[in-house]
């Protein structure tokens, strides 16, 4: 597949950035990522996306498709010959996507909360949602896994791509918070799901490194005085 | 043939409820409609949705899912006839984009908040709103008397409530929203939306919908 029929507009600590490199990963395409720095827009962000001007931007060719979960169908829907991302049955599929608008409406805006959380008891309920949250994704992946390794299966499909693009933060925030989130005691999948999507072949080379991340974070809070992005 | 059971849980003023029912219309899909009162929710609607605790719930089969544009999404890919989202990827990436836009920043933080807004949120909200429909004004131009072109379709289905909220919301809001010289597009599509065989009937009755989000605007001023 020519190298700049497929071009990716994002940032490496970015975990929207990674579900589209995930699912160009899944499909083995290759593809060009063009890296936006912090701080500044490139003309190519501005000019693909201008309704919201954020990454990741998926450019096929021509066609600039924006919203990491949206890119990730598209290339599910283009690339139909390679694995499968998206389930085959549609109630499957159903169940995929509404896990997906929790973890993007309510779970990920969660984890944002810790940091940003004014004080002790703040904190302590922020930690407290985002903990009730990874309990109703352990059931749901008890659900849709069907003693299987991932949420979509025997490989990984849509919703581990969607869920665990956040590992990385979710490790920086157990850290910078000397607390624990992804429990082996109250999520025991989870925590063992977490371990087998990191070093899955499609995800292994785009998770960031937890320290270098944690790093980031402080050069993010340092020059914004705001947590990670929210795409 | 198996049997299709559906049942859908709804409220007669959600809008959210409203696009799955169009969308059950159009596919001539039968179903049993279950009114619940979100001001005292039901155990069942508790049951079926414990995550979020709302509706729409579409219950097929024993099969239950939540969340419209979810729900959107099954109806199409389950029942074959009527299709609602485009057949090209690069479309249908589109429609999805838009609907999630129009979602964000013309529905939740749009309209209605700026209709209960007072001063300068009022403004920011107003100005906000009015510059989203803009884009979706220039989405519309020169597509037909759809988004998809001829034929309704998932896009319609997913901003199909500005075409009969949004007029009553800046009603009861005394806003400006929708000018049609301003948004001449966006006007000849909510014409189009509102006598569509499979929408005109089925719309809440105005009067009502004025006294509900007249007491709702009382209780929810920001």
């Amino acid at each position: 597949m020519a190298n700049k029929e497929v071009r990716v507009l994002g940032a490496w600590p970015s975990p929207f950035v990674m579900r589209a490199r995930i699912a160009l990963n899944i499909k083995k395409l290759d593809y060009e990522f063009l890296q936006e720095q912090l701080g500044s827009k490139s003309e190519l962000l501005l000019k693909s996306n201008p309704v919201h001007k954020k990454i990741p931007v998926l450019i096929h060719g021509d066609k600039p498709i924006c919203e990491s979960l949206v890119i990730v169908q598209y290339v599910d829907e283009v690339w139909s010959s390679g694995p499968s991302i998206l389930p085959s049955d549609p109630y499957d599929r159903a169940i995929a996507r509404f896990w997906a608008a929790y973890i993007d409406d309510k779970w990920f805006p969660s984890l944002s909360g810790i940091p940003r959380a004014q004080g002790e008891e703040a904190k302590m309920a922020a930690i407290q949602q985002v903990r009730d949250g990874l309990e109703l994704l352990e059931d749901a992946f008890v659900k849709c896994s069907k003693g299987k390794p991932f949420f979509g299966g025997d490989s990984i499909g849509y919703l581990d791509i969607a869920f665990g693009c956040f590992l990385g933060w979710l490790r920086v925030t157990e850290k910078s918070n000397g607390v624990k989130l992804l429990d082996e005691t109250k999520t025991p999948n989870l925590a063992k799901w977490a371990v087998r999507f990191c070093s899955d072949v499609a995800v292994k080379d785009v998770m960031p490194d937890t320290d270098k991340l944690a790093e980031f974070a402080k050069v993010l809070f340092a020059k914004f005085r705001a947590p990670p992005p929210s795409n | 043939m198996e049997s299709q059971e559906v049942k859908l849980l709804g409220f007669w003023v959600s809008p959210f409820v409203h696009r799955v029912e169009w969308a059950l219309k159009l596919k001539g899909v039968p179903y049993e409609y279950i009114e619940e009162d979100i001001f005292n929710k039901s155990p069942l609607l508790l049951e079926l949705n414990p995550v979020h605790k709302k509706v729409p719930v579409l219950v097929h089969n024993q099969k239950v899912l939540a969340e419209s544009f979810v729900i959107l999404e099954y109806i199409d890919e389950n029942w074959k006839q009527c299709p609602l989202l485009p057949q090209d990827p690069y479309d249908r990436a589109k429609a999805r984009f838009w609907a999630k836009f129009a979602e964000e920043k013309i529905l939740s933080d749009g309209a209605w908040r700026a209709a209960r807004a007072k001063g300068d949120n009022r403004e920011k909200a107003l100005g906000s709103t009015i510059e989203a429909l803009e884009k979706i004004e220039g989405e519309l131009k020169g597509k037909g008397k759809f988004f998809g072109g001829e034929s309704i379709g998932y896009l319609d289905l997913a901003l199909g409530w500005i075409s009969y909220m949004l007029p009553v919301w800046e009603d009861v809001g005394s806003i400006k929203i929708m000018d049609p010289t301003r948004f001449p597009a966006t006007a000849a599509w909510m014409s189009e939306f509102v006598n569509h065989p499979a929408v005109k009937d089925s719309l809440p009755p105005r009067d009502k919908m004025i006294i509900y989000f007249e007491k709702r605007l009382k209780e929810l001023e920001i």
